[in-house]
């Protein structure tokens, strides 16, 4: 008599996809992972208060033009907007971020991901298109959001005509604030092998460097030291995107190379650290 | 292609120490144990045929691919169970290994089945929905045989599979290993330091000492007809003996049980002339013989030999 159900090892007759394409997997699965995470979904529906708030302040000065005065609908606002998300940036990178490497560092899985037909630059790319997906709904996709509210508020294109590099800017803001982040945030993850540990190192990276800067500028009176913090270089290069006076006296391409320097540090840290084996020398 | 692996003059370094010198080493198509003390670069070389560690010199191929050039054509075809625990953390075993079978090409209704199917082989079919963080270091060991066969390797790395389990996993586990090589068709390299594991699963050996190759082949004709053995056990003053035996052409080596075992090389004389001879030694070297039998080789005599464990 046959058994019910045969047990025993049988080989695969189906289909392989190629190589290539494990990173979708990464992200995929990584994606699906986090919204399952009542914490992640709460904080993602708190970030977009702010959206919500910008949305009725739209409304209500395209409805009361008279009340336009007290809180304009302009470039600037976008761009306050960008920058009002940058608290939740930083709450997302390091919910999402910190454990992305982490880990799998600490579950010894690099081993198991190396030994599949994956590419380093697949395992990074995957963990980094969760952080950047994450990001861009708190930045990107509320942003570019907005601009669609006004034209569907106001009626017309008006807004738009006026001001065309306002969906570039914002693009390109959003950017710049997430790959910074996705990548330096990254760069630390594979650093250790305790998120916790993550979350700090990258907490005192922003706001270390953001309170020297602030040391030095009460001390010299002047802001050339800005390329200091990251976030002040973030902000320097916002301005420029959004066509605003610099806040600051470090010209604009010392910040931008900063930032620039910045995501090569990280992705060179990335290159040394995702390894099959670790090589203690 | 008549080997699974080849390796032709490699050498890998760690900074200044070189875990393989020069290696040249063919490992045949069925189930191959490779073995070695610790340290002697079994895990490097794993590793290196991974294309985990990149050698200094010299050229690796694995079912007739160039690693350095087709790394990923080369990791499609092989399944490779770690020494170290390894999983995905916060996941169940199911979704573990299915995702395990997707990163290797799989879609993703065929990595689900593959994985219901590979873990009712290695016996976890009833844990399978636990998370793989709660399971015991044995069922560690069979969710990593299981992620390296889901998505059918033509070839297994298993790197000290049965390290951590009682008695009876080991033997179920070995029972597994053999099964793949012998009746499923797959090959193997059993990377071990438990001789008894090797002899048991395979059929060819590699011995690896120092970085380098101490000896290889099948293990029935390395264990074959060199000479006879004979397991001494003896009172008194071992080092006198010991340098008579050596003396007298004689080679001989301690196992764990405080039994040697001498080996006897050349013709055979008259019955019971190995025997004699080794007594008179003992008289010459006054201890007293409290055990003399005849043995038969086995795998441990064959490492015993290569790495000079004399």
């Amino acid at each position: 008599m046959s058994p019910i159900h045969d047990q025993s090892y049988r080989h695969y007759e189906g289909t392989r996809q190629p190589p290539g394409r494990g990173w979708a997997v990464i992200a995929w699965t990584g994606l699906a992972g986090f919204l399952a995470k009542r914490v992640f979904l709460a904080v993602m529906l708190i970030a977009w208060v702010p959206f919500i708030v910008r949305a009725v302040q739209i409304y209500v000065v395209t409805m009361y033009p008279t009340i336009g005065q007290a809180a304009p609908v302009n470039v600037k606002m976008f761009q306050d907007f960008l920058e009002q998300q940058g608290l939740f940036v930083y709450f997302v990178a390091v919910y999402v971020g910190a454990g992305l490497i982490a880990n799998d560092r600490r579950a010894n899985a690099l081993q198991i991901y190396l030994a599949k037909p994956l590419l380093r630059i697949e395992y990074i790319g995957g963990k980094l298109a969760v952080l950047i997906v994450y990001l861009l709904e708190v930045t990107l996709l509320p942003g570019l959001l907005l601009i669609v509210l006004q034209v569907m508020f106001s009626g017309s294109f008006e807004f738009l005509r006026a001001n065309a590099f306002v969906i570039p800017a914002v693009t390109l803001a959003a950017l710049v604030r997430v790959v910074v982040a996705s990548c330096t945030m990254l760069a630390l993850s594979s650093l250790s092998k305790s998120g916790r540990y993550v979350a700090v190192m990258y907490t005192g990276a922003i706001f270390f460097s953001s309170a020297v800067f602030g040391v030095l500028r009460a001390i010299t009176g002047s802001t050339r030291m800005a390329w200091i913090s990251i976030t002040a270089n973030v902000e320097q290069v916002t301005d420029a995107i959004f066509r605003q006076s610099p806040r600051y006296e470090t010209p604009v391409v010392v910040c931008a190379l900063v930032l620039l320097g910045l995501v090569v540090l990280s992705i060179s840290v990335l290159e040394r650290r995702v390894r099959g084996v670790e090589v203690v020398e | 292609m008549n080997s699974a692996v080849a390796l032709d003059h490699v050498t890998v370094t760690y900074g200044k120490n070189a875990a393989l010198r020069d290696v040249t080493a063919s490992f045949p198509k069925g189930a191959v144990g490779l073995l070695g003390p610790n340290g002697a670069g079994k895990s490097t070389m794993l590793k290196a045929l991974l294309g985990f560690v990149a050698p200094d010199g010299g050229r690796l191929e694995v079912l007739g691919l160039n690693v350095a050039e087709r790394p990923l054509d080369v990791r499609a075809r092989l399944g490779y169970m770690p020494e170290t625990d390894g999983h995905i953390p916060g996941m169940n075993a199911v979704t573990f290994v299915a995702y395990c079978g997707r990163l290797a090409g799989l879609p993703k209704a065929d990595a689900i089945q593959r994985a219901h199917e590979v873990l009712y082989y290695v016996g976890l079919g009833e844990a399978r929905y636990r998370n793989v963080e709660t399971y015991s270091t044995g069922m560690k060991q069979r969710i990593k045989l299981a992620q390296a066969l889901v998505h059918d390797p033509d070839l297994l790395f298993l790197d000290e599979p049965t390290n951590g389990m009682d008695p009876k996993g080991r033997e179920e586990i070995l029972e597994l290993v053999r099964d793949l090589a012998h009746n499923k068709g797959i090959d193997l390299i059993l990377s071990s330091h438990l001789l008894p594991d090797v002899e048991y699963t395979c059929d060819h050996v590699v011995v690896l000492d120092k970085g380098a190759i101490a000896t290889s082949g099948p293990i029935e004709a390395l264990k074959g007809p060199a000479g006879r053995i004979y397991e001494v056990r003896i009172k008194g003053d071992l080092a006198p003996f010991l340098a008579a035996l050596k003396a007298a052409g004689l080679e001989s080596h301690e196992t764990d049980e405080d039994v040697m075992r001498v080996f006897i090389s050349g013709a055979l004389g008259a019955p019971g002339d190995d025997q004699r001879r080794i007594c008179e030694l003992a008289i010459a070297s006054h201890v007293q013989v409290r055990h003399l039998r005849p043995s038969l080789p086995t795998l441990e005599d064959v490492f015993a030999r290569a790495v000079g464990e004399s």
